[in-house]
């Protein structure tokens, strides 16, 4: 165990928790994380790297860190490359380190360490070259082995997930003493406030880095001031909660962790927040950037603020000996508490040449020995840091000696957390003395009232020094509350008072003058495995952009998406380049912040609420009655109703030759009723289908096509002319809200001067066919209305009642059959059904679903929408050029058909198609060819086929096909190759059964 | 009539709060020019409720009218009454432009009771849902998760929610989901 004495703010040491880590029981306080648990226990090596296997260990404290990513839980819970440090150790809770075979310890990847050379930047892109087989048999089996983090998932995911929409004033992402003094102001000025802080506790830096606020411990003030929060009805405080993205429209992105830290516990598992704020504040900090050194990845080799995190908030020490190198004062406190904590500190080593600042004299006053313009040459161990050799930073890393320790704290200087800020287009500016990027507040992103809506606050506005931190924490905070309307609470900001220090030095390789040999043991982004000699070798190669330089060199592609190495890279490309750093610039920084679960993604949106799936009136009886389902639009409709032990097949050719011979009944239920009212409705339609319904009679039906303004036909169905002033028009049940959409628009839009008003009613009825030669006698038994055909002649419809039972009956025929569609109440829909299924038992009356409805619709020539139509066909290539209007003056489609592309003979134009041989059933979509070749060398393709079936009713195959010319070549003989074999077909008539149309009219 | 069954027959559910299937409810779409005279009193004769401002509904001693858009309300009634108050409606009206339509068996409605309610909705609903921005009589036309629903609120604790017919056990079970006990955010 390597638990301090003391120390220790975040942990109960009274209070064990257990766990395993590649199976073996380890154990921690409550309020460890994953990481500072295993540091607890002795664990450096923690997994192997992307692409050399090298041992990789903890660097970092919190949601920065590259390294120590694991495999976590198992079967329904088990997910891959979870950080360390940002997971919460609980009872239980297993863990496995990523990226090795067979072991952690012995792993057989790591001869790629060995072969770096064949590794260089952009060494993916190079393996397509070159020679050309063997991308494909050697290279991409061989990386696709190697590569990779964490495992993937085999379970459903055993937990569930939601989302949760939420306005505020403002909303503070960071719950740093910036994050906290920020909601303070807010909150007293009476602004609903949202602080949301990702770790599980509030305190951020001010915790560790000695800070003291109006004279009281940062820890005690943040105690106070949370009190004082808890109190303020407006503000709301969640930690665990992760500001993840920013965008347009002052929109911003939570994500909750609710029981990660406590798995089996109700509830859902993250909730991702859809926040709407006038103001957003990033006191999201800054994050320490690591130092390029050779070796500087070996286990061992940490950030120096995460060597103090664990041992002030965890009570850890990352080892006894620690060797700390920086271009900075603040490093000098990690060195100060790990003495003070009475832990070895043999050397510090600033890269500086003069190191004066008060820090550095508290240090030496410990005792400590300083080195000023020194570096670290090298690194010595192999799955821990032995020892350091060290060198002047100014030379070239002859080492002058060698310093034995296990642990590298380093300290590069500091970046700004500039995700949020820049996500929707803050703008960055180079800061050259602290060699950094942060905000420019002249240029945040703005809002719809061209005033920025994000804010930074604190260090994140690179504010290092805690006393001007806290200033611009409170001075944003202040510009917010105004800008949302409230005025600020004229108080005594808090002060917040920390030793001084002197400027930083940039330092981006060392020592200075690093050789090839140090360069390339010299890591960049830990993660995806980048070093110095890669962003070299891409300068070198041609590669100017940063963004270009990402990609061929992978660096900050990795799940971390480079928050240690970004900074550093361009560094190193703008040295090679010669370049001004701000001038090469950052890569673009997107959302999330850090990667979230793809639950937290689809919300509730799984299994039984994966999608809506619209249900008709009698759905549960078709569904305890047979159904087999078929998709159609949202809708689910029955494909056949199964009985006994039938295949599917001899269902529907059952309910064929019922519907046929004797009488079926459909659910017709989901095609689209959209209504249109009103003086001019004639009118309106009169543009909008391509026939003429303004001369429709009352009490009769008209079959209308639609096209849209280019001709193409997009959906068809029958208008019933309910009053002088009242249409009800049927769509295709894909197509209801489509259409009336379709309709809105153009009233809307184009014709807002006439007086029409539209509702869709699709769902107001249930709709059932009652289809064969015997419908009219169920009708009868039914009672209540004539529907002789006097009374009600094919092609109209009569409204009364029906057993009882409110309806509207319509003489249309789908089947060719005699049919009557019958409207009711959907609430009655069931009912009516019952009620027709009683009636017409004595006449064999069964339920047909939608295969048998297209088979017989089919053996009649009726086009179905999205069969024979694709968007690029007119109603003349389907024969429909009857109902084209050519008295009208105007209608939405007529200008395009009046173009000479779409007045050719040589249109693909719908024929319909008899096989030679009965039997054979042509496969949907199957292409028609004619001989030669094209220019592609692919075959002459003619047309294809539409819809395909085996008629029952005739006793052979019947189709419908798109062919070049085909009104010209009635009995001519094509030729189609299908799979295997070529089927020949002669071109017919699309019109199969009862051409002159006797049987639906009687 | 009595045959007429709700999508759900009453279903109801109790976790973090109550939700029931409201059975049959009438509904009328009516689209015309609210600024009307002869329209507002033909409404206000049929409900007893004043005309709504935008994004309200107004409670009348038969019935209650929300505002669905410029041009639009929707008349809630007794499910009995729709079709009488459809056939007034158009005989008030008849010499003006104007559409009347019993909508009623084209929806679900749900109520949801319980403090809780709001948490529930804001689930799914990209509404602000907090007390201070939306109370009773206050309405919205929008989504909840996939589906396009309408909502208002009735008492402190009480909002209904209206949705088509035919996606109304989803939103039931969507809802359930959602009003999992224990699974409120307590922001609202």
């Amino acid at each position: 165990m390597t638990r301090l004495a003391s120390g220790g703010l975040l942990i109960d040491l009274s209070e064990t928790r257990s766990f395993t880590f590649n199976g073996q029981r380890y154990t921690a306080q409550a309020g460890d994380t994953l990481a500072s648990a295993l540091l607890a226990n002795g664990q450096k090596l923690v997994g192997r790297s992307f692409k050399y296997h090298r041992p990789r260990g903890i660097m970092a404290s919190g949601a920065e860190e590259p390294n120590a990513l694991v495999n976590m839980g198992e079967g329904a819970r088990f997910e891959p490359n979870q950080r360390t440090t940002t997971t919460e150790v609980f009872d239980g809770l297993m863990a496995r380190s990523q990226n090795h075979w067979p072991t952690l310890d012995f792993d057989i990847g790591a001869i790629n360490n060995r072969l770096p050379r064949f590794f260089p930047a952009g060494f993916y892109y190079k393996t397509f070259m070159k020679p050309r087989w063997a991308w494909k048999h050697l290279f991409e089996p061989v990386i696709r082995q190697s590569a990779g983090l964490g495992a993937v998932p085999t379970d459903p995911d055993a937990d569930h997930y939601e989302y949760f929409y939420a306005y505020v004033d403002i909303l503070i992402v960071g719950g740093g003493m910036a994050g906290i003094a920020a909601a303070l102001e807010a909150g007293r000025a009476g602004a609903k406030v949202l602080l949301m802080e990702q770790t599980p506790h509030l305190g951020g830096r001010a915790l560790v880095d000695g800070v003291e606020i109006d004279g009281q411990a940062a820890v005690d003030w943040i105690e106070a001031a949370k009190a004082e929060l808890e109190t303020m009805e407006n503000v709301t405080i969640r930690t665990r909660m992760m500001g993840s993205g920013v965008f347009d429209h002052s929109y911003a992105m939570g994500y909750e962790r609710l029981t990660d830290h406590a798995p089996e516990t109700a509830g859902p598992r993250h909730r991702l927040w859809r926040i709407r704020a006038k103001r957003i504040l990033t006191a999201t900090g800054a994050l320490e950037r690591p130092l390029a050194f050779a070796g500087n990845d070996l286990p061992g080799v940490m950030l120096a603020s995460a060597v103090r995190d664990y041992a002030t908030l965890y009570g850890v020490a990352a080892g006894r000996r620690i060797v700390v190198v920086t271009n900075n004062d603040d490093a000098y406190r990690t060195a100060i508490t790990l003495k003070q904590a009475g832990l070895e500190v043999p050397l510090i080593l600033d890269a500086r040449p003069q190191a004066s600042g008060s820090l550095p004299e508290q240090a030496r006053a410990l005792g400590i020995r300083v080195e000023t313009g020194k570096g670290i040459a090298t690194v010595k161990g192999y799955k821990t840091v032995k020892a350091v050799g060290i060198c002047d930073q100014a030379d070239t890393g002859t080492v002058l000696e060698t310093i034995p320790c296990d642990i590298v704290a380093m300290s590069g200087g500091w970046s700004p957390v500039v995700h949020l800020w820049s996500h929707c287009g803050g703008k960055l500016d180079w800061n050259a003395d602290n060699a950094m990027f942060a905000p420019d507040p002249t240029r945040p992103p703005l809002g719809d009232d061209g005033l920025g809506f994000v804010l930074s606050a604190g260090t994140a506005s690179g504010e290092l020094h805690a006393t001007a931190a806290l200033q611009n924490a409170v001075q944003a905070a202040r510009q917010a509350v105004e800008e949302t309307g409230f005025a600020p609470v004229p108080d005594t900001p808090p002060m917040a008072t920390a030793p001084t220090e002197e400027p930083m030095q940039p330092v981006w390789s060392m020592p200075a003058k690093a050789p090839y040999k140090l360069r390339a043991k010299s890591w960049l982004d830990f993660q995806n495995d980048v070093k110095v000699s890669d962003i070299r070798l891409a300068a070198q190669e041609g590669y100017e952009s940063v963004e270009h330089t990402k990609r061929y060199t992978t660096i900050g592609m990795a799940t971390d998406q480079g928050k240690l190495s970004n900074v550093n890279g361009l560094a190193v490309l703008a040295d090679a380049l010669n370049a001004p750093i701000p001038q090469v610039g950052t890569t673009t920084f997107r959302p999330p912040y850090t990667p979230i679960s793809l639950g937290a993604i689809a919300g509730e949106a799984r299994g039984k609420l994966f999608k809506p799936t619209r249900k008709s009136p009698m759905d549960a009886w078709h569904d305890s009655n047979g159904a087999v389902w078929e998709p159609v639009a949202d809708w689910r409709r029955p494909y056949t109703y199964l009985r006994d032990d039938e295949t599917v097949q001899q269902a529907v050719t059952r309910e064929i030759l019922n519907t046929r011979g004797g009488v079926s009944m459909l659910d017709a239920s989901t095609l689209g009723k959209i209504l249109v009212k009103g003086p001019d409705a004639a009118k309106f339609l009169d543009l909008i289908y391509t026939n003429m319904m303004s001369s429709l009679k009352p009490g009769k039906c008209r079959y209308g096509l639609m096209c849209n303004e280019n001709g193409f036909l997009f959906d068809d169905g029958v208008v019933a002319r309910l009053s002088e002033d009242t249409f009800l028009c049927h769509t295709t049940s894909g197509g209801s809200d489509r259409v009336h959409a379709w309709m809105e628009e153009w009233l809307q839009t184009e014709w807002w001067d006439f007086k029409v008003y539209t509702a869709n009613l699709t769902e107001q009825y249930a709709q059932i066919a009652v289809v064969g030669p015997k419908a009219r006698k169920v009708l009868e038994a039914l009672g209540g209305m004539d529907v002789s055909s006097d009374a009600l002649p094919f092609m109209g419809f009569a409204e009364g009642t029906l057993a009882g039972i409110k309806a509207r009956a319509f003489r249309i025929s789908f089947s060719g059959e005699l049919s009557y569609e019958i409207a009711v109440p959907a609430a009655q829909g069931q009912a009516f059904w019952d009620k027709i299924a009683a009636a017409g038992a004595e006449f064999g009356i069964m339920p047909y679903g939608t295969e048998a409805l297209h088979v017989m619709r089919a053996e009649k020539g009726f086009i179905m929408i999205g069969d024979e139509t694709d968007g690029t066909v007119i109603p003349q290539d389907l024969n429909l050029g009857w109902a084209v209007s050519k008295k009208k003056t105007d209608f939405i489609g007529k200008r395009a058909m009046e173009r000479p592309f779409l007045q050719r003979d040589d249109r693909k134009q719908l024929v319909g198609l008899l096989t030679e041989n009965p039997a054979d059933v042509l496969p949907d979509g199957a292409h028609a060819v004619e001989g030669g070749k094209n220019r592609y060398g692919q075959e002459n393709m003619i047309g294809h086929v539409t819809s395909t079936y085996f008629s029952p009713t005739l006793g052979h195959s019947i189709a419908m096909a798109l062919i070049k010319g085909g009104a010209g070549r009635m009995g001519e003989v094509l030729t189609f190759p299908c799979e295997g074999k070529v089927i020949r077909a002669t071109v017919v008539d699309p019109v199969f059964y009862d051409k002159e149309g006797e049987r639906q009219n009687v | 009539m009595s045959e007429a069954i709700s999508v759900l027959g009453g279903a109801r559910f109790t976790g973090a709060i109550e939700i029931t299937e409201a059975g049959l409810q009438g509904m009328i779409s009516l689209r015309g020019d609210l600024a009307d005279a002869a329209l507002r009193a033909a409404v206000t004769s049929a409900t007893g409720a004043d005309m709504p401002d935008v994004r309200r509904i107004t409670f009348g001693d038969t019935g209650q009218v929300a505002w669905m858009s410029p041009d639009e309300l929707l008349l809630l009634v007794d499910y009995a009454r729709a079709d009488a108050v459809v056939a007034d409606l158009s005989a008030a009206l008849a010499n003006k432009h104007h559409m009347a339509a019993n909508v009623s068996d084209a929806r679900a409605m749900f109520r949801l009771h319980g403090t809780g309610a709001r948490e529930v909705l804001a689930k799914g609903a990209p509404v602000d849902l907090s007390p201070q921005a939306f109370g009773i009589g206050d309405l919205r036309r929008t989504r909840i998760g996939q589906l396009a629903a309408a909502f208002w609120m009735t008492d402190a604790e009480t909002f209904e929610v209206v949705c088509f017919r035919s996606v109304g056990e989803f939103l039931f079970d969507w809802l359930c989901v959602a009003a999992e006990e224990g699974s409120l955010p307590e922001f609202l």
